[in-house]
């Protein structure tokens, strides 16, 4: 038997598929709906978001995304303009 | 000496649209504190990133397999040597581009930061030792801690990072024992203690002393330390819609006082600034507690005593930073 080396050993574990792929909307209870009118575009929403569910451009509106919001209520919280109400 | 970064909130969402670094659909648990300071990461990035990632809840819940939240390079390894594997990276860099190897080809890029991830079991209890060897050794990467103050990931078992009084599963309220009879490890003080050029605080509530401080310590050469704090809701029994607030309170309270060190001389930075100017907006602890289930039983009359100490504690911490700190 010929001596193994480093090349011959398989790769182990490596994950193949985009985490975008799958869509931990379906946990939430509450969902996020921004009231255009009150948005102050502060980015706040944007910035303390853990899911990167909110899409904003830096300038309009910000728009949640529900594909990935887990309905965790920090960007209602931490609205300033209170623009942001959580609905069932 | 490079131009200072000032975070723009306008322009920030451009650069994490054209490269997120990390990616939505991760599995953290709703309102998950460690995830919002993830992001922050990313957003002060300056060169690609090589993150190599102890075992913890972000390791957990970016790649359930075969999903992976991570657009950057990106290693998973063992509780205990977060540091050591960033050392090797940081080693293997300097030989490439020592040597020039991949001078001449495009698609290869030995030009990045290295940074260690992991949480407070990785960092205060078991990684302790890899993490000290590292910073000895002087490789040019940095280590972030992001504290959730217990085991969260494997059902929120006490850590050196646990605070006094601190209900958890393997410290329960009870007649003998009332949660975490000890103190928090001073992980900031021990690290500082090698002589490394950059130590600091984070709190993702106050996101522009944030990302300045991630970029500090990814400009730093040689070692840097990022001690982030954390706010877990499923462990600390919160409403997840409190994370952020909690990140405020934490600092407003001075439980968690936000500083840097640079060649081993303090400076307190931002809201902790103010307050050490202005020690009438210190706010009481209890604010902080109240929040918090795993702090219920020490709101109760017969507890008063550990609100009492919990306090004292607290103060006595914050005093000695104020000592230390050379621009109040």
């Amino acid at each position: 038997m010929s001596k193994r080396g480093w090349q011959e050993i398989p790769i182990a574990g490596i994950p193949f598929l985009e985490s975008t792929e799958y869509h931990t909307g379906d946990w939430k209870v509450f969902r996020p709906v921004i009231d255009e009118q009150k948005c102050v575009k502060c980015g706040n929403c944007w910035m303390f978001c853990p899911d990167s569910a909110i899409e904003w451009d830096g300038e309009s509106v910000p728009k949640p995304n529900y594909k990935y919001c887990k309905g965790c209520g920090i960007c209602a919280e931490e609205c300033p303009a209170k623009a942001i109400e959580m609905v069932r | 000496m490079a131009k200072e970064f000032v975070p723009n909130i306008r322009q920030l969402p451009k650069f994490m649209k054209e490269d997120p670094g990390i990616l939505p659909g991760h599995r953290a648990c709703a309102g998950c504190g460690c995830a919002i300071i993830l992001r922050q990461l990313m957003m002060a990035r300056r060169k690609p990133l090589v993150i190599a990632n102890a075992t913890g809840c972000m390791e957990v819940v970016t790649t359930i397999f075969p999903y992976t939240a991570w657009k950057t390079p990106w290693i998973h390894v063992a509780f205990e040597n977060a540091a050591a594997v960033a050392a090797g990276i940081d080693a293997g860099r300097n030989k490439l581009q020592r040597s020039g190897r991949f001078s001449d080809d495009p698609d290869v890029s030995v030009d990045y930061d290295v940074v260690a991830l992991a949480g407070d079991g990785g960092t205060y209890d078991i990684g302790l030792q890899a993490l000290s060897g590292a910073l000895e050794r002087w490789h040019n990467f940095l280590y972030i801690l992001y504290d959730n103050e217990a085991y969260m990931n494997t059902g929120i078992q006490r850590s050196g990072g646990t605070p006094f009084g601190a209900w958890t599963t393997t410290t329960p309220v009870g007649s003998k024992i009332k949660g975490k009879p000890l103190t928090k490890k001073p992980i900031v003080d021990i690290v500082v203690a090698h002589r490394i050029p950059y130590a600091a605080t984070v709190s993702p509530a106050y996101w522009v002393d944030a990302l300045k401080k991630f970029r500090k310590g990814l400009e730093t050469e040689g070692p840097a330390f990022i001690h982030a704090f954390g706010v877990c809701p499923r462990g600390w029994r919160t409403d997840t819609k409190d994370t952020i607030k909690l990140s405020r309170l934490a600092v407003e309270t001075c439980f968690f006082p936000l500083y840097e060190v640079v060649n081993s001389e303090w400076y307190l930075t931002g809201p902790s600034l103010t307050i050490a100017k202005n020690p009438e907006r210190k706010k009481p602890v209890e604010e902080y507690l109240k929040l918090q289930g795993r702090f219920r039983h020490m709101l109760l009359p017969e507890n008063k005593w550990m609100l009492e100490k919990f306090q004292e504690l607290v103060d006595e911490n914050w005093e000695i930073i104020l000592k230390r700190a050379k621009n109040v």
